[in-house]
């Protein structure tokens, strides 16, 4: 596997992941690995919804820690993949599942219905995301928006619930 | 603080016996003292935080503390050959290294004690307290081996014997770990049986805890280890299973327990200070140790903090790093341990003691009492007390579990990998094990979603609401909260859990103060308008003796309230409501035969009253004294004019056939003590008490009082029609009078069960009735009606209160306010159809 992923992953390319994610080669090159290993099919991608190497990749770096000196940088730049307003708009993407920028109450249900097994009820679960829009819903639309998703979180440590440890 | 007070008092035990009585014994410490503390301190240690952080707290406690303890011994013992410290100290390395790994523990004690006060941000705390507790290991240990060195003598000290302590090291603290889980396990099975025996729950858990202290003690393994792993395991699966008033008392009396061990440890270190007879001075020997303490404490929290901050997700700050090291305290602990050392082996045992004192003093008193305006300085970021929501909840379990996907794509067998098996496995076999079957079932999220919902609608009823209306969309839930095991205190279990993780030892409750605002000031309003209690019928019936004495005592005060109001009703030019008063004689029907011929009328209020009515009306009583008031206006002046909360409230025409019959009729003042809807004074009993008062606003309360007389002669009794009429006018100026004796008390008991039960209804007429009192009154004028008409006017009920409402206007005078109101409520016309509509009220 080794010389494969030599092979298919380019320096240049290893250049560009790393200005755009900010990880370090070594852990690209690590990374490419568990993405051949995973990509069973050999194609470049990972199952049919094509998720190339790339995507993978920027997936992934919204989850490394947050790091104090990418601030220096460059100021007028887009904020780096991993920073805070990121990560949460990750996690909001996954919430809104139709991409209308809301997290509707069916959106909230069905995430909700994963997360809690069979045990509760749909009247209770129901009842919980009622709540939880009532909670979170200022402008009154009966959805979450993604500000209200940032306020309601802004008390939460996500820097540290939304990293990963990658590995050197 | 504490330990001033402790020197205090040992000066003053010093000089009135010349003798040192009290010391603090170490066996008294360590059996009784420290367990106590530290059993609080892992009972509600927050598991999760600790957990996340459980690296750094281990390098700090093992590393830190060996780094520490060696580094102090052997400088102390440079320092002796340097000839810094006196001669009188006859003390070599092993003696030094001793004394050095018994100094150099950060203690909880002090730990908790004092950054309870400065509330910094949870992680920082976490790893200081967490580090405190876990050093307990490495201090024993050290302690332990050093003490049989010191026994053994140094020349004898082998390469083998050091190989022996690291190995006892690790058998002491896994050692302790493993005491401590197993009795939490063994109190989480036991928990979950006893459903039977409620009662002894809180007993169950203060004796496994102390238990596994007194065991791993009993093996020479670290005691408090055992018991802090002991208080975390078994928090998560006692918490679920005991009853809401055992979790109550758990904590109740475990934080009690220890403030009371912290004050006593405190006191009798400032006693011990001031004995002079057990320890010896030596500058060189105190100065450095202060010295050399600290400096390792910065320098060993530096390094220690540079390596972790590779391997942390969030680094730790050079702030944090400042208040951990300045918050290194030592301790009740080390001094305990220092007592402890035997004075044959060890010739320096008065210096270290004197030393250890010194050191303490200083930690506690000057580091203790400088961090919190160092923190501040510092802006250290404080903690903030989170009220717990559901979409954190929701939010950060999410993130769990996509971390956890995350984790597993990237191919990491990382930390959160590892919880997620942590947590599989705890689910199917843990919880299975020690959790109650009904509490199982429940999964965590919906726990949570449970308490923040009833922590809401207690702060809804709290704060007068009505739980029913306002929270219709909690309601499914509350009903399926039948499966919801020991909510019997709604109350206390709101309150208790409201605040997140708390590991102050004082601060147990934050009681909302709007609430009590609220509640002095419906007292006082309440207080001031109610009427003593008058009995509503003889409790026991003697032929021979009468009691006279009451009815003149509520005559007099009946007349001193009017007098009263009336002198208000001058000099307040607000406006004044007028509603109307709902009567509360559902079960009167028997009392008002005093009534004479009024009786039949009023009998009539008590049958169609709502079921609600019941449990309300006993107490709360209008005051009722016609006789005394033929001109006082008919004020009712209204405290908070500004809102008056809209709710319809239903009050059948019979509730002023009630009121009216009494105002009729002057002559029946002597029946006035009996009359049944007299107001009352001081608070209502608890029955209607404070929530009642509360579900009605002041105003509104006032603004319905309403002078029964014009009501019901108006709105059309069965009786005939002429004999309304003749009593209208004798009705209007009785009925006007009332309503100033009427308390919003007594409105208020009437609305409370009218809120409870008739939500939709709305007859409303009794503001027309008021119009024929104006004629006489000249400062009564209507409050605007209007906004409360309006949110009775959806109501259907309110065409059947037009025939009464206008029968009164027809017969009073017209003012201009009344015209409004009357256009809003046409008045029934006398004898209509209306009574007959609300059952039998007759008049």
């Amino acid at each position: 596997m080794g010389s494969r992923a030599s092979t298919l992953l380019r320096e240049e390319e290893i250049e560009e992941i790393k200005k755009e994610t900010g990880f370090s080669h070594s852990q690209i090159t690590r990374l490419y690995s568990r993405f051949t290993s995973l990509d069973k099919g050999e194609n470049g991608t990972l199952r049919e919804d094509q998720v190339n190497f790339r995507g993978f990749m920027r997936t992934l770096a919204h989850f490394r820690p947050i790091e104090d000196n990418e601030k220096n940088k460059n100021p007028t730049a887009s904020e780096p993949l991993n920073s805070r307003t990121n990560k949460l708009l990750f996690a909001f993407h996954l919430y809104d599942l139709d991409r209308d920028d809301k997290i509707s109450r069916d959106e909230l249900l069905q995430v909700l219905r994963m997360m809690v097994g069979v045990n509760i009820s749909d009247e209770q679960l129901g009842s919980i995301a009622d709540r939880t829009i009532q909670e979170a819903d200022t402008n009154g639309d009966n959805s979450i928006s993604f500000n209200e998703f940032i306020k309601v979180l802004e008390k939460v440590d996500v820097e540290q619930k939304m990293s990963i440890r990658f590995l050197h | 603080m504490l330990i001033l007070l402790g020197l205090v008092l040992g000066g003053v035990v010093l000089m009135a016996s010349k003798k040192q009585l009290y010391q603090l014994e170490p066996a008294l410490f360590f059996l009784f003292l420290l367990p106590t503390i530290v059993g609080d301190a892992g009972y509600f240690m927050p598991a999760r935080l600790f957990f996340d952080n459980l690296g750094a707290i281990l390098t700090y406690a093992v590393v830190g503390t060996l780094w520490n303890a060696f580094c102090t011994g052997f400088c102390l013992y440079t320092a002796k050959l340097l000839g810094v410290i006196d001669e009188r100290v006859q003390a070599d390395l092993m003696d030094f290294l001793l004394f050095g790994a018994l100094i150099s523990a950060v203690d909880p004690v002090a730990v908790l004690a004092v950054f309870e006060e400065v509330h910094v941000n949870d992680t920082l705390f976490i790893i200081v307290f967490g580090e405190s507790l876990l050093n307990d290991a490495v201090t024993v240990v050290l302690y332990k081996v050093y003490i049989s060195f010191v026994e053994v003598g140094a020349e004898n000290v082998h390469t083998a014997d050091y190989f022996k302590g690291v190995a006892s090291f690790l058998i002491v603290s896994v050692g302790g770990t493993l005491v401590g889980l197993v009795f939490a396990i063994i109190l989480g099975f036991i928990t979950r049986f006893t459903k039977k025996v409620r009662i002894i729950e809180p007993l169950f858990v203060f004796l496994l805890v102390y238990l596994a202290y007194l065991t791993a003690e009993l093996f020479s393994l670290s005691a408090i280890l055992s018991m802090t792993f002991c208080g975390i395991g078994a928090n998560k699966y006692v918490e679920a299973n005991i009853s809401q008033k055992s979790r109550t008392t758990v904590k109740y009396t475990m934080k009690t327990l220890a403030s009371i061990a912290e004050t006593i440890i405190f006191i009798f270190l400032g006693i011990s200070a001031v004995d002079k007879s057990k320890w010896a001075w030596d500058t060189g020997l105190v100065s450095c140790t202060l010295v050399f303490i600290f400096v390792f404490r910065a320098v060993g929290v530096i390094g220690q903090t540079w390596v972790l901050n590779r391997v942390r997700l969030v680094p730790l700050e050079k702030i944090d790093q400042v208040v951990m090291s300045y918050g290194g305290l030592r301790g009740a602990v080390a001094f305990a341990l220092v007592v402890l050392l035997d004075g044959e082996r060890v010739k320096a045992k008065d210096y270290f003691v004197a030393t250890t004192i010194v050191v303490v003093f200083f930690t506690v008193m000057f580091q203790g009492l400088t961090i919190k305006p160092l923190v501040k300085w510092l802006r250290v970021p404080r903690s903030t007390s989170r009220k717990l929501t559901i979409n954190e909840e929701i939010h950060e379990r999410a993130f769990d579990h996509i971390l956890t996907a995350v984790e597993d794509i990237a191919g990491l067998q990382g930390y959160h990998h590892w919880r997620d098996k942590w947590e599989q496995f705890d689910k199917n076999y843990l919880s299975k094990l020690l959790l109650r079957k009904s509490v199982y079932r429940k999964s965590e999220l919906w726990e949570a979603y449970q308490k923040i919902n009833i922590r809401d609608a207690i702060s809804v009823i709290d704060q007068g609401g009505n739980v029913l209306t306002s929270a219709r969309l909690s309601l499914p839930s509350m009903a399926s909260r039948a499966s919801f095991p020991e909510v019997t205190n709604v109350t206390n279990y709101l309150r208790e859990n409201g605040s997140g993780v708390c590991l102050d030892l004082q601060v147990i409750d934050n009681v909302p103060g709007a609430k009590v605002e609220e509640d002095t000031e419906t007292h006082h309003v309440l207080a001031e308008n109610l009427y003593k209690p008058r009995r509503r019928y003889q409790s026991h019936y003697s032929r021979h003796f009468m009691p006279l004495g009451e009815k003149e005592r509520q005559d007099r005060e009946v007349f001193q309230r009017n007098m009263r109001s009336r002198m208000e009703n001058f000099k307040s030019t607000r406006y004044k409501h007028h509603k109307k008063e709902r009567s509360l004689k559902k079960r009167r029907g028997s009392d008002t035969k005093d009534d004479g011929s009024d009786k039949p009328r009023r009998n009539v209020s008590s049958q169609d009253k709502d079921p609600m009515l019941v449990p309300v009306e006993p107490q709360v009583e209008k005051p009722l004294d016609p006789e005394k008031e033929e001109d006082v206006g008919i004020t009712f002046v209204a405290r908070k004019a500004e809102t008056p909360k809209q709710r319809p409230k239903s009050v059948p025409a019979a509730l002023d056939g009630c009121q009216s019959p009494s105002a009729v009729s002057p002559t029946l003042s002597s029946e006035a003590s009996h009359l049944p809807w007299k107001g009352s004074v001081g608070l209502p009993p608890p029955c209607v008490s404070v929530e009642a008062t509360k579900i009605i606003p002041v105003d509104l309360q006032q603004a319905w009082n309403q002078s029964i007389s014009s009501l019901e002669s108006i709105s059309s009794p069965p009786a005939p029609a002429e004999s309304v009429h003749p009593r209208v006018n004798a009705l209007s100026r009785l009925g006007r009078s009332r309503p100033t004796s009427y308390t919003p008390p007594g409105s208020v008991v009437g609305s409370t069960s009218s809120i409870g039960a008739q939500v939709s209804q709305g007859f409303f007429h009794y503001p027309e009735k008021k119009k024929e009192e104006e004629e006489e009154e000249e400062g009564s004028t209507l409050q605007e009606m209007q906004p409360l008409m309006s949110s009775l006017w959806p109501p259907s009920s309110l065409p059947p209160l037009h025939p009464p409402a206008s029968s009164g206007l027809g017969s009073g005078r017209t003012r201009k306010p009344c015209v409004y109101l009357r256009s809003l409520v046409i008045p029934p016309p006398p004898g209509g159809s209306e009574p007959h509509s609300r059952g039998p009220t007759q008049l």
